[in-house]
């Protein structure tokens, strides 16, 4: 550590330079965070609040919000067990087999690919995702419909295939539209990694696969658990994909909101399921960062 | 608005970019889809190239340049906005919900820019209520007969002698059957709900709509489209959850997969039908012979229309039976104004999806402001879905 003053004589008058620099320091240090910290206030912090207020509240008698304090909303949560029910399952199995799908695919474009397509293979995978994931289910849509992948089939002679609002459907639009979150903390983890340990891992004898076990999916699990997260977190919330092309039929938390906001307009009970989605989210979050601290000690892959 | 040099070139792809993100950054709900790729998109970049254009001087009455009106998917003639503009200067900006209560939430929240909407008949004296609606000045709307209109169809829009709302077009709810892949004949509700559990399994239909789904279930035991009777909605709820698994989807967006051939049958509003009957006609449309739903569309103009005069003078325009012809010749729907029917070819007043026997529309129900807003079908209709 360098000292930024002079010698001892000037010791109380670096003080007083010191407590200036410190107001100075405090003082940008808070200019800097003003905005951010307004953005979060007026379009994080307020809704929240007005979230919570709401969820205490009536469902006036021709819908929307009416001022009151009660529980009844909260009480009343079971009348949606069912939906919470199918996103628990749906978050961790499509969050897995978005995993299966991206993990080969990181580990291509961090160790396999040659190193002047890598730049090139990695846009090709974030491009995508620059487009509305909306206009993109609705491409699904079309290829799994009547007119697309069944009308192929029936060229050859298969009949009446039906791919369109089945689970499939929903899984495949499920990875599709989440992959790229999933891939890029692989990436980086695998990308991260240090080449000369596979080396060393080789030379003392371990067989390709025990190498890969014991040393390249160990130290790249912090990017598989910032992943899986990141992809699970997005499906508690999703209703999108169900709706398209699961035909309405599978009934998601998030289904559950959009109708109760916008048909039935019982926006109390309503904001009683997002608060507990919000607190579900919050305790999955922390579950998995647990997990990841302790399977893969103090490292983490950041991106959120 | 200052005039710019690029005024009367085509959209150039920087600014059509910039429009599509502009649509994006909004709300991305599943019906907002329609909006976005219909008459929204065309209309919303249509008004902001057409709006920057000057204005011209023989605007009589202050009417501005540019309003906005709230309605259906495909409902309109695009021409029309384009005529009104023409000879106003005032561009329309075009706003499509997939539901009345959608509507409803916007107007309730306030600032919703509209100066005229197309609501549905059950849901004017819950605007009335509410005090978000304005008693029409019929001064202002000249063109607009009541004596010519079938009072069936037209007397919703009157509350307590006062008119809130003139009427658009009327129409029936009944369902589209492919007759190709479906071969027995049906004309009823039970045989709907029976066939959708046999031959149409997995290939039928219902709406995401709680009034018409379970209004329709409840036909099958013959109770009216409207009952919030205990016992009759548990077992229209007994019906609905039998028939579930058997499904294909619960959307009210149902012409893609009647179009693609992956849905065989559906519910289906007037307009719709006779949409895919024209396209398609082996898709036939059918009145369930219990009864089911008769509605009416109208117009009314919000309490805080940021530009009444100009929601005023497009609701008079709508009103001349010149106009209205080509709306309705355009998206399908029967009229209730015996002006228009004079105009409109025998082969429209002939077609029976939109004129029906008249046996087939006695037992048809309007439905009620009740049925609606009643938070017992609302919970029904989650627990359907969510079985």
């Amino acid at each position: 550590m360098k000292r930024k003053t002079g010698g001892p004589m000037s010791a109380g008058l670096g003080a007083v330079f010191m407590r200036g620099n410190r107001f100075r320091h405090n003082f940008l240090t808070a200019l800097l965070l003003a905005p951010a910290t307004a953005w979060l206030v007026v379009f994080l912090v307020l809704p929240f609040i007005a979230i919570a207020v709401f969820s205490v509240g009536e469902r006036a008698p021709e819908g929307g919000y009416q001022a009151a304090f009660t529980l009844a909303q909260y009480a009343n949560l079971p009348a949606r067990a069912t939906a919470f029910w199918n996103t628990m399952m749906l978050a961790p199995v499509g969050a897995l087999a978005c995993l299966l799908v991206a993990y080969p695919v990181a580990y291509y474009l961090a160790l396999k690919a040659p190193q002047r397509w890598r730049l090139i293979l990695l846009a090709l995978v974030v491009i995508p995702f620059w487009t509305s994931l909306l206009m993109r289910t609705y491409a699904w849509m079309y290829i799994l419909g009547g007119r697309g992948i069944p009308a192929l089939l029936a060229f050859i002679g298969i009949e009446d295939v039906r791919l369109i609002n089945t689970p499939g459907a929903v899984l495949l639009g499920i990875v599709y539209g989440y992959l790229p979150l999933m891939i890029l903390p692989i990436y980086v983890s695998l990308e991260r990694l240090d080449r000369r340990l596979l080396e060393a891992s080789a030379d003392l004898g371990a067989t390709p696969l025990s190498t890969f076990l014991g040393v390249t999916l160990k130290l790249s699990l912090p990017g598989v658990m910032t992943g899986f997260s990141l992809v699970m977190i997005l499906l508690l919330g999703e209703y999108l994909i169900p709706t398209l092309l699961g035909g309405g039929k599978v009934f998601f938390i998030g289904n559950a909101l959009v109708d109760l906001f916008l048909q039935s307009r019982n926006w109390p009970f309503g904001s009683a399921i997002a608060i507990t989605l919000v607190a579900v989210s919050v305790v999955v979050l922390i579950a998995a960062n647990r997990i990841s601290t302790r399977v893969s000690g103090t490292r983490r892959v950041d991106l959120i | 608005m200052s005039k710019s040099y690029r005024d009367g070139l085509p959209i150039s792809p920087e600014k059509f970019v910039d429009q599509l993100m502009r649509l994006k950054r909004g709300s991305i709900g599943r019906r907002d889809f329609l909006g976005l790729t219909g008459l929204g998109i065309a209309t919303a970049v249509m008004a902001r190239e057409i709006g920057i254009m000057p204005t011209p001087a023989f605007a009589a009455e202050n009417l501005g340049d540019r309003m906005s009106i709230a309605t259906w998917p495909n409902y309109h003639d695009p021409q029309t906005f384009e005529n009104f503009k023409k000879d106003t200067g005032v561009a329309v900006e075009v706003n499509v919900f997939g539901s009345n209560e959608e509507m409803l939430a916007k107007l309730q929240a306030g600032a919703s820019g509209w100066s005229l909407f197309v609501p549905t008949n059950y849901t004017i004296s819950t605007y009335k209520k509410l005090g978000i609606i304005d008693p029409l000045d019929m001064a202002k709307l000249p063109n607009f007969d009541g004596s010519q209109e079938d009072p069936r169809f037209t007397s919703e829009g009157t509350i307590d002698g006062t008119t809130y709302a003139v009427p658009k077009n009327w129409g029936t709810t009944g369902f589209a059957v492919n007759t190709k892949k479906l071969t027995k004949p049906m004309t009823s509700w039970k045989e709907f709900w029976d066939t959708a559990m046999t031959e149409g399994d997995g290939r039928t239909m219902v709406h995401d709509y709680q009034l018409t789904t379970i209004g329709n279930a409840l036909k099958y035991y013959g109770y009216s489209f409207n009952s919030l009777k205990q016992d009759e909605l548990a077992k229209a709820e007994e019906l609905l959850l039998k028939v579930k698994p058997h499904l294909f989807a619960v959307s009210s967006d149902y012409q893609p997969g009647m179009r693609a051939g992956d849905a065989w049958m559906t519910m289906c509003w007037t307009n719709d039908g006779a949409q895919l009957h024209r396209d398609i006609p082996e898709i036939a449309y059918v009145l369930g012979k219990e009864g089911g739903e008769i509605w009416t569309d109208f117009y009314a103009i919000p309490k805080d229309a940021p530009n009444k005069p100009a929601g005023y003078a497009l609701l008079n325009y709508l009103m001349n039976p010149e106009v209205a012809v080509k709306e309705h010749l355009a998206n399908g729907a029967p009229s209730t104004d015996a002006r228009v029917n004079k105009l409109l070819p025998k082969e429209v007043l002939d077609n029976p999806i939109l004129y029906p026997a008249a046996d087939l529309l006695t037992p048809l129900e309007f439905g009620a402001a009740a049925t609606l807003t009643d938070p017992g079908r609302a919970e029904l209709m989650a627990r359907f879905k969510s079985a």
